[in-house]
């Protein structure tokens, strides 16, 4: 964000010679007003900052989705930070996310760093990497609900691989599948980030490599994961980001299930709010996952600076 | 100078490949045959028959009304984003209005939101404006989610414009306006073409703002379909899948004729 500002200001310090330039000067000749940016501003206002309030606002409120919102204090807050299930919720959030986190994050490297080499084959292959990509969340896990299913899926099939094919009857089977198929879903994305930032290595940092006689392994530690360090900030932030607020495939896979074994914070969120129509602990857990939201992505403009972003996204092709 | 094979990395793609490729052929294979030959083969096997007749059910199913609400929803919403992202990121880059730089930042804070944060109250919303179970309810707040990541996207690219086209348009007396239309909008396409993309997708993907925000038939979107389907029918495992492949059917040909502008595209959908 800073380099950001500071590349917006600096023509100002090229035209705005004179300290307070009067109106009509040189310096504000067709320059757009804050007119322009007034429409958007206004639907973002209504449709994602009002909401935003709101949230604040029912997290302390009763309301079933019929009658009119009533205010009950603290009410809704004292009962989920009660509810073992909520509790339980976040810890399992928070687990699905760090495995995400440990899965994806090698993988991709690897990938992305492989990727990013010359040959031609390399090209078509990441073509068909790609394609999970293509798919909506929605489809992905409905793809995967029917490939898994335990009596028409692959597992009813490869008994020697799956046992008794019911990979959604236990917790730690069905956590790994919902680990699983995020990684299927997303390692693509982060491989692509990594792809680009790959490229953007200068080559003559291994070619001083190689006549100092460093071996491929060095050569990775000591070059390729440092040149990574901004990359694999922004690619790991995105997928706490992404793990915090997953949903679709947990609603589609397992329902939250077996019981509420993977019943993570967002799905819980759902479930109260328009399936127990409790909108006031649903608006106190969706309150959560913004806090959540907000800190890490603070974090991201820190650290990584969306501009740098946008840099690795120069070198794909 | 050329380096040795990496093997490692190497054995790794040839892995991923397989655990991508596999179940894609698994579902292609599956959408092509009947239900009782998908249960004698098994998912693994060779396809016995061929049959299109699941493509067919799938729009029986209604299908058919799903596509024309979807491509209904992502026109909307691509036309709103186009709308109102140019001016936005016009002012951003080149007013020098406090305000306009108190607006960027309420972008930037915007980036942070995550759409199930504010479901509750924009069901409220949107019920209290009587546009519940209406397309119209959908459209309006997946347009207003696209418009951050797009503000960013677009105000990147137009910031690559060099400063001194800007000065000899305002030696010639040309107003903001004209600016905008002559120079800023033909200078970045490219930005424009990726904000198209990535709103495209985030209406043509969207699943929580219609699950919660629509109920009857009339106004179901894919995902919606696809969702009810795996409910209802989840034991035929073909036309599920069938239904799985036209639902991205969309999306693969605009990858197939817009390589570039999809994956970044995509990136912004990675970036939000």
């Amino acid at each position: 964000m800073t380099t950001q500002m500071t590349r917006a200001s600096a023509p100002r310090t090229v035209t705005g010679k004179s300290s307070r330039p009067a109106r009509g000067s040189a310096a504000h000749v067709g320059r757009p007003g804050f007119a322009w940016a007034v429409p958007a501003t206004l639907f973002f206002a209504l449709f994602a900052i009002a909401p935003l309030v709101m949230v604040g606002v029912l997290s302390f409120m009763s309301w079933n989705g019929l009658s009119e919102p009533e205010f009950v204090g603290l009410d809704n807050w004292t009962r989920i930070f009660d509810d073992p299930v909520m509790i339980q919720s976040i810890w399992l959030t928070l687990l699905l996310t760090l495995l995400g986190v440990a899965l994806q994050t090698p993988l991709s490297i690897l990938l992305g760093v492989w990727a990013a080499g010359e040959q031609r084959n390399r090209a078509v292959l990441s073509a068909i990497y790609f394609v999970p990509l293509l798919l909506s969340s929605t489809a992905v896990s409905v793809l995967w609900r029917a490939l898994l299913d335990p009596n028409f899926g692959v597992p009813a099939q490869a008994t020697w691989l799956f046992g008794d094919g019911n990979l959604f009857g236990k917790q730690s089977t069905a956590i790994g599948v919902l680990a699983f198929v995020s990684t299927w879903q997303f390692t693509p994305l982060h491989t692509l980030i990594y792809q680009g930032a790959a490229r953007a290595i200068p080559q003559v940092l291994y070619q001083a490599a190689e006549i100092d006689g460093a071996g491929r392994f060095r050569q990775f530690f000591h070059i390729t994961l440092p040149q990574l360090r901004n990359s694999i900030i922004t690619s790991m932030i995105l997928m706490v980001v992404g793990g915090l607020t997953t949903f679709e495939t947990v609603l589609i896979l397992t329902q939250g299930g077996p019981g509420t074994d993977t019943t993570i914070s967002a799905y819980y969120m759902y479930q109260k709010a328009f399936k127990s129509f409790d909108f006031g602990a649903g608006a106190a857990i969706a309150l959560v996952l913004v806090v959540a939201a907000t800190i890490i992505s603070l974090v991201v403009v820190r650290l990584s600076g969306y501009d740098k972003m946008r840099g690795t996204m120069e070198g794909m092709s | 100078m050329r380096r040795r094979p990496n093997y490692l990395a190497g054995a790794a793609s040839l892995a991923w490949l397989f655990i991508v490729g596999l179940p894609l052929y698994v579902m292609l294979a599956a959408t092509v045959q009947s239900r009782s030959d998908y249960s004698k083969g098994g998912p693994l096997s060779w396809p016995e028959g061929f049959t299109l007749d699941n493509f067919t059910s799938a729009f029986d199913e209604g299908f058919g009304e799903y596509y024309l609400n979807t491509v209904i929803v992502t026109v909307a919403v691509v036309g709103i984003v186009l709308l109102l992202v140019p001016p936005l990121a016009y002012a951003i880059v080149r007013s020098r209005s406090k305000v306009t730089s108190l607006v960027f930042r309420l972008f930037l804070l915007g980036l942070a939101i995550p759409a199930q944060a504010v479901i509750v109250p924009m069901f409220y919303l949107i019920s209290e404006a009587g546009l519940y179970d209406n397309l119209i309810g959908v459209i309006l707040p997946t347009a207003a989610f696209c418009l951050p990541v797009s503000a960013l996207v677009l105000s990147g690219a137009m910031r690559d414009i060099s400063p001194e086209l800007f000065e000899a348009m305002a030696m010639d007396g040309a107003t903001p306006r004209r600016m905008f239309f002559q120079l800023v909008l033909p200078l970045s396409r490219g930005g424009l073409s990726t904000i198209v993309v990535f709103s495209a997708l985030q209406a043509w993907n969207g699943f929580l703002f219609p699950l919660v925000l629509t109920q009857s038939d009339s106004t179901k979107v894919i995902t919606l379909g696809l969702y009810n389907f795996q409910t209802e029918h989840g034991i035929n495992i073909p036309g599920l899948l069938a239904a799985v492949v036209l639902s991205m059917v969309p999306v693969l040909l605009v990858y197939l004729f817009a390589r570039r502008a999809l994956v970044q595209g995509l990136m912004g959908v990675g970036g939000k």
